[in-house]
């Protein structure tokens, strides 16, 4: 050891040791939160693993399956007529508009044509499972923001809904009414008057929620500017339905996809919003509604009469080829792949439903946010579990 | 309470404390009771375009009763890894706080448990105890969710403390006491530019004093929409959430109990008490009345309290920080000064 005998010397080496101490970087170990599979957000079992800085979010992952139930598997087992059972489960709020595609696709391969009505009526009920399954997400982002009494309204209000599709399906959640070439029945007597009252009360629901939610300083204290998404990056994750047109993007399948439904036969508008945050989201649903309100009023006003159901065989055979069909449903772009080898059941299914896509966006849109963040965008970017696992 | 048994027969010390102390669980208790079931149960419901409770007794007035008997039967659960007598300390922590603040509310010129010259002092001091039992249960539990919660609970609780001093000075400037008993007093003896007709409620002079303190009650009470520390979306129950059966039934009796209290307190600052206009505040009937009156003030304070809770949504943990202290604050000082001075002028 050798001595240091100039005090100076002695001095500046103490001063860096000091200083070299103080200066070692307190390291914090962050946190590991499980928020799922079961956790009252989530409504459902989504498992969201955040790792956490105090309440900042440093890193999210998603984690699927929980409710994995093999509906891709189970319909290559299935008669093409016995799938609409299966896939009414996907997006279990919104379960006709589930049916849609998948027969568009089926009579797309058969070569077939529904009849006019039958599309007209097929139309209807996509709107009206649209107006059931979005009212509750106007709701359900209240309670998920901490204010209980929305959710209830749109309980109240959305029952109407499903007494309406009861009344021509017969089931108030899975209706499995959609037919390769055309519809199970035609809808009863007196049913036109009672669902234009009904369209009354859901205008009224909106405008409810309009003065109860998004007219709330708080509310638009915990959503604008809150889980933005730009266009680009929207649309590079794949992102539909609300969730892209909040972001800007003019995009709707109903008036840019059109095949099968009437929707060009309307006079409608696409809703976008330019912000792209949270409440944006909510913004352009809620307009979805009054808009979907009054596409089902067009539709009950100018129903063309005839029949329901187009000629077909009793046994239905898909004779071979390959049809993908995709419609906007009330959670996005929702698509059936089906192949066809000429057999009394499909050879291969393949689902691309629009939660799972617009659930992917997670990691990259929670990075930097804090946990009440989280739950607000989660509900914000609104999936449905079955429609994420199938 | 004393003054009054007192008057009418001696008692042995022993009695006056056994009175003291049925007196002191029902005065916790009732107002506990009539908010859940008028607010929790009833009013909520009917916002809610339902009934609510309506099968046991009339129109579901027994609930309650079946309610606690529910949490009751319950398992007392006990996470494995949590920190076992803090656990069970907890709730009763929490509960001290409750009781200890009942103690310097009157119900009547003659009818308090202790009167004591810094009331209102003891009972913002005593308010806070409620944070320790809190951070207990969130830490104790062994769970992430209560952590979370239990850490958020102390940050809000410490940030809304200081509003909720700094509003109750403007009405104690104006009294030029302390005690709570005077600070009554004051209330009905006073007069609006030399007219005593109604007395001088401080809500009247001190609005924005009355205002801030029911927003700062809202968030030590961790109500919606500052219910961030049980926020049922994000963090299950906060610290709660691993409590069951009896511990939880007395978080429970705390909150609403301590909301009765709060209550209380912003009728007996602002809103003259025990008193009503008309009678001569030293009059004995008062001793009779003066709960009653003052429940029904309580029910009005708390329809409001309850009002915001079934109608907001949450904030932020920053954003009710930023509330805090670049709102509240700022405006509880501006009322002290301009109380301050006008006490002078005056």
């Amino acid at each position: 050891m050798t001595a240091v005998n100039d005090t100076r010397q002695l001095a500046y080496i103490t001063g860096q040791a000091s200083d070299a101490r103080v200066n070692v970087e307190i390291e914090t170990e962050g946190m590991t939160l499980n928020i799922g599979p079961q956790h009252p957000a989530t409504h459902g079992t989504l498992r969201v693993v955040v790792k956490l800085d105090g309440e900042r979010v440093t890193r999210a992952e998603p984690i699927m399956g929980y409710m994995h139930r093999g509906y891709e598997k189970l319909a290559e087992v299935r008669t093409y007529p016995q799938v609409t059972t299966l896939v009414n489960r996907i997006d279990w709020l919104g379960s006709f508009a589930n049916e849609v595609p998948f027969i568009l696709a089926a009579e797309r391969l058969m070569d077939v044509e529904a009849p006019p009505r039958a599309q007209w009526i097929r139309t209807v009920l996509f709107e009206l499972s649209r107006i059931a399954n979005v009212v509750l997400f106007l709701g359900d982002m209240g309670v998920q923001l901490g204010a209980v009494t929305p959710v209830f309204f749109a309980f109240r209000d959305r029952e109407f809904v499903l007494n309406q599709i009861e009344a021509v399906t017969g089931g108030r959640f899975h209706p499995n009414f959609d037919r390769i070439g055309g519809l199970k029945d035609d809808l009863p007597k007196g049913w036109t008057e009672e669902t234009k009252s009904v369209l009354g009360r859901i205008r009224t629901f909106c405008n409810e929620m309009e003065d109860l939610v998004t007219g709330n300083e708080i509310f638009q204290a915990r959503t604008r500017g809150i889980g933005v998404i730009p266009a680009d990056v929207g649309l590079a994750y794949g992102l539909s339905g609300a969730n892209i047109r909040a972001s800007g993007v003019d995009w709707d399948l109903r008036r840019d996809g059109g095949i099968g439904l009437v929707h060009d036969q309307l006079d409608w508008k696409v809703w976008t919003h330019p912000d792209g945050d949270s409440f944006a989201r909510y913004w352009v649903r809620l307009q979805e509604v009054r808009e979907a309100c009054d596409m089902v009023d067009q539709l009950l006003d100018g129903m063309p009469s005839g029949p329901v159901m187009a000629k077909v065989p009793r046994i239905i055979k898909v004779p071979a080829g390959e049809a993908y069909v995709e419609t906007e449903n009330p959670l996005g772009v929702m698509g059936y792949y089906v192949v066809s080898k000429g057999d009394l059941v499909p050879y291969r299914v393949k689902i691309r439903s629009a939660s799972f896509n617009n659930i992917s966006i997670t990691p990259w849109l929670l990075e930097g946010t804090y946990v009440p963040d989280v739950i607000s965008i989660l509900a914000s970017l609104y999936f449905i579990l079955g429609d994420i696992d199938r | 309470m004393n003054g009054a048994l007192t008057l009418a027969v001696e008692l042995a010390w022993w009695q006056q404390t056994g009175i003291r102390a049925v007196v002191g669980l029902l005065a916790v208790l009732l107002p506990a009771g009539t908010l859940v079931y008028l607010f929790l149960f009833k009013m909520m419901s009917f916002m809610q375009s339902r009934l609510g409770p309506m099968e046991a007794g009339p129109y579901g007035s027994l609930q309650l009763l079946a309610e606690v008997g529910k949490f009751l039967q319950k398992e007392d659960i006990l996470p494995r890894k949590a920190d076992r007598w803090v656990f069970m300390a907890a709730p009763f922590v929490v509960l001290i706080s409750t009781f200890l603040l009942v103690l310097v509310i009157p119900a009547g010129p003659d009818a308090w448990f202790i009167d004591i010259d810094t009331g209102i002092f003891f009972a913002l001091a005593v308010s806070s105890i409620s944070v320790i039992g809190i951070l207990m249960a969130g830490w104790a539990s062994s769970s992430k969710y209560s952590l979370l919660g239990a850490l958020r609970a102390a940050g809000q609780l410490v940030a809304y403390e200081l509003p909720l001093v700094l509003a109750v000075m403007g009405v104690v400037i104006q009294a030029g006491t302390l005690n709570v008993q005077d600070i009554v007093m004051a209330q009905a003896t006073g007069e609006i530019f030399g007219w005593g007709g109604i007395g001088n409620p401080f809500i009247l002079t001190q609005f924005l004093g009355f205002a801030i303190f029911l927003i700062a009650v809202q968030a030590e009470l961790t109500q919606p929409p500052f219910d961030m520390p049980v926020a049922e979306s994000e963090l299950v129950t906060g610290y709660l959430t691993e409590y069951s059966g009896l511990r939880f039934l007395l978080f429970f009796i705390a909150e609403f109990a301590t909301a009765g209290i709060f209550s209380a307190l912003a009728a007996t600052l602002f809103l003259g008490g025990w008193y009503v206009p008309g009678l001569d505040p030293t009059s004995d009937l008062f001793n009779v009345l003066g709960p009653a009156i003052l429940l029904g003030k309580v029910i009005l304070v708390a329809f409001l309290i309850f009002w915001f809770r079934f109608t907001y949504p949450r904030f932020r943990e920053d954003q009710l920080q930023q509330l805090a202290w670049k709102v509240l604050i700022p405006l509880s000082l501006i009322n002290i000064v301009v109380t301050g001075v006008l006490k002078v002028v005056f």
